[in-house]
């Protein structure tokens, strides 16, 4: 009884427990409900192998498949004033920031960076929608307003994935105030002549698409990606009639005139070094595998 | 027939009473109710200020909602000569929610812009309770253009509840619209001064208020959401707007406190309505000195100061 105790039993448990797989190795698809190997989804930058449904990416990890070599620098943001207005809801607001920081390991809903893309040098800013809704508070500004004045520096394109509830409502007129804040960022850009190129991710409401979201030279989305100012709900509690197949998803705004272009994720990184080489005036990207980053190359046009 | 509101339950029967009163003795020439009368007369005095004296932010919330409250048309007739209305967007339609021209402001040539609510069912209906499509806004992007051309100050006047949230403002692209209408607000090389005369609802605000100078009545809102839309939000209930308006410190005294708001206009005891000429007065009195401030102005200083004025707002929070 002794060896079946000892030797037997845990051999058994341990193959049915290995059976129990973690649950993060595999991930369900919100579409189609297929299961997908961690691996295989993240190398598909979380997007559906099976349907090509695009599931949330964090920022860090669409930097990691956007700059060449996955290699970024993050850009520094002027901290503001935590909590402006002492906000209360059924949560205080401050618990509910050290929730979301310790839920995503992120310090805010966005994060800004500079890098080469193609070995064309960018800055880059990318909303975090896990992070209370991805919404623009004095933070989302600020990082905007750094992302600007960095790329208006260093004389690069700007490059920004939104995603986004809209406005944080637990900083009150402070983030709506975030609309003509991030207004000014993106005139700087313009000023200097430089690209500002929008890549709208799902979903992108409210406050956030009437302001930076849908100021940009180039509109990109990802396919059927959310984007509207008032979300379909309010509009049929508004209108009481059900809203037309597709309403605002991407396809339905590129449809209106709203953007001009409609790209999968896993093709998005090609696309913009193309368009932000051209709009730089810089020659033509070369295609296939580049050599290290670090590594000398002069890419201006002779 | 005077509108009250909830909080004004007690004042209407003190003043329903008097009017009784008056009413009887108008009937039967021996009474004699003067005194009486003027009592309850004193008495409703003093309960409205009392009322008014500590207003919670949801019943400001009410008064800057009030029907009788004076709405855009009421403070272009009182405060400006030669209003000449200019209409459309040239792209799609004009939007009746948002009026709009040249007008004389003190003798002075202006552009004049604001949110329009209507004073009843008919004219709301066609203003659409002041909640603008993406028309008014491109017809406002069109007005400040002139404005700026022509070197005329643009004064906005801003109650509305927000954008519309129908089918067509959103595939006509309402976002773009709002975005679009805030920029041009920051490239004016004109004074653009604005007065949050009843609500200023989230972007539907932003849109017009993105100027130098921003000043509320007294009991007039600001904020980026109304306290029904957070309440049920955050609370999960929209029966709580009163925390919620409590919570997102949107009357103008904290609005003043933030530096959102430059200036509060007093308003009458009992609220803009109580008194429409006054208010309208403080109002003129209010738009003269901010426009005076900028008068010498040169554009690119004016960009450069509304720019500043906004990157700099909300550095401090309410601590400051």
């Amino acid at each position: 009884m002794n060896w079946i105790n000892n030797y037997v039993r845990p051999r058994i448990n341990s193959i049915f427990s290995r059976r129990e797989v973690p649950e993060n190795l595999w991930s369900k698809c919100d579409e189609c409900g297929t299961m997908l190997f961690h691996r295989e989804l993240s190398d598909n930058l979380n997007v559906c192998t099976q349907c090509g449904h695009h599931m949330a990416i964090s920022p860090r990890d669409r930097f990691a498949g956007l700059f060449d070599g996955g290699i970024f620098v993050e850009i520094d943001v002027p901290q503001p004033v935590t909590d402006p207005l002492g906000f209360k809801d059924q949560k205080k607001y401050p618990d509910r920031m050290k929730a979301a920081q310790k839920k995503t390991d992120e310090k805010e809903a966005m994060l800004i960076a500079e890098g080469d893309i193609g070995r064309t040098p960018i800055v880059a800013a990318a909303q975090d929608f896990s992070f209370l809704g991805g919404s623009m508070g004095m933070y989302v500004g600020n990082a905007i307003i750094a992302a600007a004045e960095r790329a208006v520096e260093l004389k690069r394109p700007l490059i920004l994935f939104s995603a986004a509830g809209g406005a944080r409502m637990q900083e009150g007129i402070l983030s709506l105030v975030q609309m003509p804040r991030t207004t000014v960022a993106v005139q700087m850009l313009k000023e200097a002549n430089l690209p500002y190129i929008v890549v709208l991710t799902h979903p992108t409401t409210g406050g956030v698409t009437a302001s930076y979201a849908m100021l940009g030279d180039v509109q990109i989305a990802e396919p059927n990606a959310l984007i509207c100012f008032a979300g379909p709900r309010v509009i049929e509690q508004t209108i009481r009639e059900t809203l037309p197949e597709g309403f605002q998803r991407a396809e339905y705004l590129l449809d209106h005139g709203m953007l001009d272009r409609v790209t999968p994720r896993t093709e998005l990184r090609e696309e913009l070094i193309t368009i932000v080489r051209m709009l730089m005036k810089k020659s033509p990207a070369i295609k296939g595998d580049l050599p290290a980053p670090g590594a000398q190359f002069d890419d201006t046009p002779a | 027939m005077t509108h009250y509101l909830d909080f004004e339950k007690p004042l209407a029967e003190i003043e329903g009473k008097a009017e009784e009163l008056r009413a009887m003795a108008r009937q039967n020439e021996d009474m004699d109710i003067e005194d009486e009368a003027k009592a309850l007369d004193r008495k409703a005095e003093q309960l409205l200020k009392e009322l008014y004296q500590t207003l919670t932010p949801w019943r400001k919330c009410q008064i800057a909602r009030h029907p009788e409250r004076p709405h855009c048309q009421d403070y272009i007739d009182a405060l400006f000569t030669e209003f000449t209305p200019l209409a459309g967007d040239r792209n799609f339609a004009d939007d009746h929610a948002v009026l709009g021209g040249l007008a004389r402001f003190n003798d002075t040539p202006v552009i004049v812009i604001g949110h329009e609510k209507g004073n009843d069912t008919k004219s709301r209906i066609e203003r659409n309770f002041g909640m603008a499509r993406p028309e008014g806004y491109r017809k406002a992007i069109r007005l400040m253009e002139m404005a700026d051309k022509f070197g005329l100050p643009v004064v906005t006047l801003v109650d509305t509840p927000g954008a519309y949230p129908g089918k067509g403002a959103e595939e006509r692209g309402q976002s773009e619209a709002i975005a679009r209408c805030t920029e041009k607000c920051l490239q004016l090389g004109v004074p653009l001064v604005s007065v949050i005369i009843g609500e200023g609802g989230s972007g539907g605000a932003v849109a017009f208020a993105t100027a130098n100078r921003v000043a509320m009545l007294e009991h007039s809102v600001y904020s980026v959401i109304s306290p029904e839309g957070c309440a049920s939000i955050l609370w999960k209930d929209a029966e709580k707007m009163r925390e919620a308006a409590e919570a997102l410190r949107l009357t103008a005294q904290d609005l003043n406190k933030l530096g959102v708001c430059d200036h509060v206009i007093a308003e009458p005891v009992g609220g803009a309505h109580r008194d429409r000429a006054a208010t309208i007065e403080a109002v003129k009195n209010a738009i003269s000195g901010m426009l005076a401030d900028m008068a010498n102005s040169k554009p690119k200083a004016l960009i450069q100061d509304r720019r500043k004025k906004f990157l700099d707002m909300g550095s401090k929070g309410l601590a400051a």
